[in-house]
């Protein structure tokens, strides 16, 4: 039996960093937060009625699972913020999402190829963080899983529709594919916190998952008839907070009505 | 969006409690599949169903309204044809 001061010492640092662990859930929170905003970009100027409605449903299910995210990282913070603090009152710089989903929509291709490759990333990795050892975020892990199969349902199917369709929709596909590609690879690039929080069983390990994306990605793009870009050089930075310049206009906009009327509430 | 490429769908629900399935609406879709993951997310959203049947509109024969005379008519004074002249026993209670 060691000694006590022995035992709780191993204990706390067993309890992994608490920033890492506050850290990691806002970065999971940042990135859905950031695509729902994108997203709903397109509430009432979707190409036809039933995919405005397809579009912005999926872009509430991102809010939801930011929403669940943003009130678990409030608690094990415990400085009595709340979900409408991290999203609305942080700037750019702590803001942690991934640069794919700040980039713009564009027209309706552009969309769907982001979307195809955050989704393919998000079901294989929402997959395994149901696995985590921390319970709650199993717990939003496993009710976002269901929502996530659906996206990767509908934007698969939308890439192979527009890829292998006309002319036209073949050239637009293909050039959202070459203009997104190097946005791809921050998903599952390990970093440190990620390394740490895989380590401590809460967070995924990336370098696990990675090869169940790549075959996805390349069937559906195989299907599609499109052409994936050569080139091995991705962007980064997005999780370490440094974002492309789109992300100041995203925050402005969705952070407007916090910042210039504080505490105000519908 | 030309209507050959997208033809409308009419739209079957069933809900969690229901037997049968109930014409909610109707949409535009490619395919079926597409016809049915719109009608997932314009007729399910609030809850309203557990499955769906989609049916391409032209496969929809309705009765013509001006032939509701000869066809729904008649059968409104021919009492006999519902069972409502049996005493039921008691043990037959929820016929």
């Amino acid at each position: 039996m060691p000694c006590p001061y022995v035992y709780s010492r191993c204990k706390i640092s067993f309890l992994l960093n608490k920033n890492s662990h506050l850290n990691y859930i806002l970065r999971l929170a940042d990135s859905p937060m950031i695509l729902g905003q994108r997203l709903s970009e397109w509430c009432g100027h979707g190409p036809i009625l039933e995919q405005d409605i397809a579009l912005t449903n999926i872009a509430l299910d991102f809010i939801g699972q930011a929403r669940n995210l943003y009130q678990y990282a409030a608690e094990v913070e415990g400085k009595g913020r709340t979900e409408d603090d991290f999203a609305f009152l942080r700037d750019p710089l702590d803001y942690k999402n991934v640069l794919l989903v700040e980039q713009p929509n564009g027209n309706w291709g552009q969309t769907i190829m982001r979307q195809f490759l955050y989704d393919s990333f998000n079901f294989y990795f929402y997959n395994e963080l149901k696995n985590s050892t921390d319970t709650q975020i199993s717990a939003i892990a496993e009710k976002s899983s269901k929502e996530i199969k659906y996206h990767l349902r509908y934007s698969s199917e939308w890439v192979v529709r527009l890829g292998d369709g006309t002319e036209e929709s073949h050239a637009k596909m293909q050039n959202a594919l070459d203009d997104m590609w190097m946005y791809s690879g921050e998903l599952c690039a390990p970093d440190a916190l990620d390394k740490e929080m895989a380590t401590a069983g809460i967070g995924v390990d990336l370098d696990k998952i990675r090869p169940y994306i790549v075959e996805k990605v390349d069937a559906v793009l195989t299907r599609a008839t499109l052409q994936k870009p050569e080139s091995s050089w991705m962007q980064s930075g997005g999780k370490q907070g440094k974002h492309s310049e789109h992300l100041g206009f995203i925050l402005a906009e969705m952070q407007f009505m916090q910042r210039a009327y504080p505490e105000a509430e519908w | 969006m030309s209507k050959k490429n997208w033809p409308l769908w009419e739209i079957f629900i069933r809900s969690k409690q229901g037997l049968n399935h109930k014409h909610v609406g109707s949409l535009h879709a490619v395919n079926s599949e597409m016809a049915i993951e719109n009608a997932r997310d314009v007729y399910t959203r609030r809850q309203e169903g557990v499955s769906i049947w989609v049916v391409e509109s032209v496969h929809i024969t309705a009765s013509n309204p001006d032939a509701s005379e000869e066809l729904f008519e008649p059968a409104t004074d021919k009492v006999y044809r519902h069972p409502t002249f049996y005493d039921l026993p008691d043990e037959v209670k929820h016929m």
